[in-house]
């Protein structure tokens, strides 16, 4: 598939009806997941044939541009239920249903390592640890009380759950910090584009028509050529 | 879901530690009774795929699942499944065909159940069960 023809099929999956700002639900656009997801199997090979997991998958965007890439199969977990139905309709809706699958889950814990940081639900996570071979993922970016290291969580997370590469959307500025924790688990952390992430104003709080901000799409891969899945 | 998500999903509830008995979590009822519904989704049948995935299969409890509702699946995985093709067929259909939609999961050491709604799992756990 080409990259402009994902778009155009990924401008057909709905958004959040009614965000949750507790959850830092911002819509991950066509435009970012196209990109992503097309760079992930036309210049990694990570996305055909292979099995994908989709953290926080809200209303399933990454987890449809992933099927469209030709996924084997799609696993989009997200806490919220409000979330799932969207994208379970998308799912419907771009005719995905023979490779996604959505769970409703948990995939953060109390309990994080820093004072107050959240950590990787290790007690879900037990079934699921390398059993993906590629993780993609738009994370919360840990901004609002009480998700602190939330981004880092899900990262982690996600390296658990794939035995290969893991694509992830990070505030730019996270990047030594994120870099620095990829390695403490083996992992390498290359950035493979910086990316302007337009948030428009969907909250009360937002005092702007919309804002940019600065994006990095890492790629998180294992320092050991095809190790098994990583120990948290 | 598929059997595919289902042999991942394992019993997280606080305190429920048997890992004997927390996976794979059971159904309630059988398919074809009230209590389960299934709905085949034909798809795309990917021969390598499904031999990539075998290791990755908890096969035992692959095969539990598959006996409860009632989903045809050999006994055990041939020696060359790559060249057996009566193998791959009933293990794409049975692991990436085979949904259910409704249904209800328990565990079967501590008794939590985890409800299946229009085909997606609801693994969330209340406070004081994590």
């Amino acid at each position: 598939m080409k990259l402009k023809q994902l778009e155009g099929h990924l401008g057909e999956v709905a958004a959040f009806r009614d965000p949750k700002v507790q959850l830092e639900q911002y819509p991950t656009t066509a435009h970012l997941a196209a990109r992503m997801l097309y760079t992930a199997e036309a210049t990694y090979g990570d996305i055909a044939g292979r099995a994908v997991v989709d953290l926080g998958c809200g209303c399933g965007m990454l987890s449809l541009a992933a099927a469209l890439m030709g996924a084997g199969c799609v696993t989009g977990i997200d806490v919220d239920a409000d979330a799932l139905d969207i994208a379970a309709e998308n799912v419907e809706a771009l005719e995905a249903e023979d490779v996604v699958d959505l769970v409703h889950a948990s995939l953060c814990a109390a309990g994080g390592g820093d004072a107050g940081a959240l950590a990787p639900n290790h007690a879900l996570l037990a079934g699921m640890r390398g059993r993906f071979d590629t993780a993609v993922l738009n994370p919360p970016f840990g901004t609002k009380p009480g998700n602190k290291g939330i981004d880092v969580a899900f990262l982690q997370a996600a390296c658990a759950m794939a035995t290969g590469a893991v694509y992830s959307l990070h505030k730019s500025s996270t990047r030594e910090h994120l870099v620095r924790k990829a390695a403490s688990w083996g992992y390498t952390c290359e950035v493979l584009a910086e990316l302007r992430f337009d948030v428009p104003m969907m909250y009360k709080f937002h005092k702007k028509k919309s804002v940019d901000i600065a994006v990095d799409l890492l790629r998180l891969s294992p320092a050991g050529a095809d190790k098994g899945a990583t120990e948290l | 879901m598929r059997l595919i998500t289902h042999n991942m999903l394992k019993c997280h509830v606080k305190n429920c530690s048997d890992p004997d008995k927390q996976f794979p979590l059971r159904f309630k009822g059988t398919a074809g009774a009230e209590e389960v519904k299934l709905e085949q989704i034909e798809a795309e049948r990917n021969d390598e795929f499904l031999v990539r995935m075998l290791p990755r299969l908890e096969w035992g409890a692959l095969a539990i699942t598959a006996g409860e509702l009632n989903i045809p699946l050999p006994d055990k995985v041939p020696s060359d499944p790559a060249a057996d093709d009566g193998f791959l067929q009933a293990l794409h259909t049975a692991i990436l065909e085979m949904h259910v939609l409704e249904g209800t999961m328990f565990c079967n050491g501590c008794g939590h159940e985890y409800k299946i709604t229009k085909g997606i799992p609801n693994m969330l756990l209340g406070e004081h069960e994590i």
